[in-house]
């Protein structure tokens, strides 16, 4: 039986004046991707960087294994085995390509030091990594940079990932080589929790969802129980699959 | 683990390439100086001149650069660095001086190097106090930054006169470092290629470790995206101290080239130089150290070369070298790309 690896009970967030998160509760379970569905402004990115301590939850818990992390700072939550892709990817555009996967290999002072069949591995699920290697980041097209974000989150083992919209503003043939890359990632059994407002995306990948509006998680389930129940999609996300496809 | 996808995005990416303009700005300047000079080996003087008085800039300006590029930190205190490395070589050499008197350039050596160590450690010292006492609480407000850290250099220099007096004191030369080697008709003054060679072993060091090092990656992502490099399990605070405390260190070292520069200092020399430093990064680009030492150089030919040519323009011709490079390039030479 599958066990919870992160748990958020009633989190509470607010950025200076503003209340963001209204008690936001959510599993994510071990080995699974769960995606977090919602309108824009629902409060998806402020739920991930609250989980990452890039934001204080004013109140409520975020446990990690067991172990609340809510008072924790970023690295240290970071140090537990949590890699977080931001939306806006957070590539370090003045270094090259291995300059920034050297950096998110903390345990690694150059880039022999690096797990040689991990790197194959990362390489393999993106080629143009390896083929702009020596390149600066800033160089690479949207595509490209959101490839080398998730490369970077996944380049050492972590056992949680958390991603922030990675289909955004990608070209349909890179969202489909996306799918392709997160689908043998969850080989590997890695945990997931994954924003997405492109459902057709999160349809395919997606093992678990929870739906967020005005800063509450209003669904979660199974994503093949709401993939296949068009008036619940209709009702949650204002949309039906259909038109999406 | 085995590889899945096929290839993605095969575009070409578009070629490598240095932006080499800034870089031509210096032998740009220097031939556009010689026939305005007129003669050769005076050309050759001022031009030695402005690079020593360059590369003294920019070892004092660098950690400043890198201060504000790391935390958006406006350090207006960093004079009291300098001030503060300019009055320790005093002590030191001063009780030295059988030792900076004599003819052998050793004996000077050995003189001159601990005092730029005490500088460079009691500047150090005194930045991390700096920072935990001063900087750490304004993080994050721009303003306070502003009116704390002018603060702080009030009371470093007061505390200064307490030591030392409020009094002008000279800095003379060791005896191997004055005097001038010919070069043909042209003079140049030995302590200013020392200070050239000074200065690029310094930036020779700083270039090594940020692009050649973990610990350098680290300091050019946290220019550009602090949060991320949290996010990546790095404690970027730890980073910034770091950096504030070598950069404060640099300062001591610059106080004492700067002091052995003009040949006598006074509490109010880092005050005075501080707005130099600030044309120098505003030009380079906040946050740039390649930009910080291009900047530095163009700073000091055009001092000097103004100097020589137009006595009255000298005056503010630094201030019109920032207005023209930033109606060129409005983020400075070398813009940092942050967030």
């Amino acid at each position: 039986m599958k066990t919870p690896l992160l748990q958020l009970e009633g989190v509470h967030t607010h950025i200076g004046a503003y209340h963001i998160l209204h008690g936001v509760d959510l599993q994510v379970m071990r080995g699974e991707l769960t995606v977090l569905l919602g309108r824009n402004g629902a409060g998806k990115t402020t739920t991930l960087r609250t989980i990452m301590g890039l934001w204080q939850a004013s109140s409520g818990s975020v446990r990690f294994d067991g172990e609340d992390i809510s008072a924790r700072t970023t690295p240290e939550i970071a140090h537990r085995g949590i890699a977080y892709v931001p939306e806006n990817m957070g590539i370090f555009g003045d270094l090259t390509v291995r300059e920034n996967m050297l950096l998110a290999a903390r345990g690694a002072k150059r880039i022999e030091d690096i797990d040689g069949a991990r790197l194959e591995w990362v390489f393999g699920l993106f080629p143009a990594m390896k083929r702009f290697w020596e390149h600066p980041a800033g160089l690479l097209s949207g595509g490209q940079k959101q490839m080398l974000a998730v490369a970077r989150a996944i380049i050492e083992p972590r056992q949680l990932l958390l991603i922030d919209e990675p289909s955004k503003g990608l070209a349909p043939a890179i969202i489909q080589n996306m799918i392709t890359a997160f689908r043998e990632l969850k080989q590997t059994d890695t945990t997931v929790l994954l924003v997405e407002q492109n459902f057709n995306f999160a349809r395919q990948l997606g093992d678990k969802v929870a739906v967020m509006d005005g800063g509450c998680i209003v669904h979660s389930g199974a994503m093949a129980d709401l993939a296949g129940d068009e008036d619940l999609q209709q009702r949650l996300l204002g949309l039906s699959l259909a038109a999406h496809q | 683990m085995t590889a899945s996808t096929t290839t993605l995005a095969q575009d070409a990416l578009p070629a490598v390439k240095l932006d080499r303009i800034p870089l031509l700005l210096l032998p740009v300047l220097a031939l556009a100086a010689l026939p305005l000079i007129g003669s050769f080996s005076t050309w050759v003087t001022l031009t030695f001149a402005g690079l020593a008085m360059g590369m003294i800039i920019f070892i004092i300006a660098s950690g400043l650069t890198l201060v504000f590029g790391l935390m958006d930190v406006l350090n207006f205190g960093h004079g009291v660095f300098i001030t503060l490395g300019a009055f320790l070589a005093v002590s030191v050499l001063g009780r030295m001086t059988g030792w900076t008197e004599s003819p052998s350039l050793l004996r000077n050596l050995l003189a001159v190097l601990p005092a730029m160590a005490a500088a460079m450690v009691v500047a150090g010292g005194v930045g991390f106090a700096f920072e935990r006492l001063i900087i750490r609480p304004v993080y994050g407000q721009p303003l306070k930054q502003i009116m704390i850290t002018m603060g702080g250099m009030i009371v470093g220099v007061e505390l200064i006169k307490v030591i030392w007096g409020a009094q002008a004191i000279p800095l003379p030369l060791p005896t191997a470092f004055r005097g001038s080697l010919l070069f043909g008709e042209a003079a140049v003054e030995k302590y200013r290629l020392i200070s050239v060679v000074v200065g690029l072993s310094v930036f020779a060091v700083m270039f090594w470790v940020l692009s050649r090092t973990k610990l350098g990656l680290l300091i050019r992502a946290g220019v550009q995206d602090r949060e991320m490099v949290e996010s990546l399990g790095y404690r970027i605070g730890r980073l910034f101290i770091g950096v504030f405390v070598a950069g404060s260190a640099l300062a001591g070292l610059g106080g004492v080239m700067w002091g052995m520069y003009q040949q006598t200092i006074t509490p109010e020399m880092g005050g005075q130089i501080n707005v130099l430093l600030f044309i120098v990064i505003i030009i380079g680009g906040m946050g740039s150290v390649g930009g910080c030492f291009i900047g530095s150089l163009l700073v000091g030919l055009v001092a000097n070369y103004a100097g020589f040519l137009a006595p009255k323009v000298a005056l503010f011709s630094n201030i019109l070298l920032m207005v023209i490079v930033l109606m060129w390039r409005p983020e400075g030479l070398y813009p940092v790309g942050k967030r």
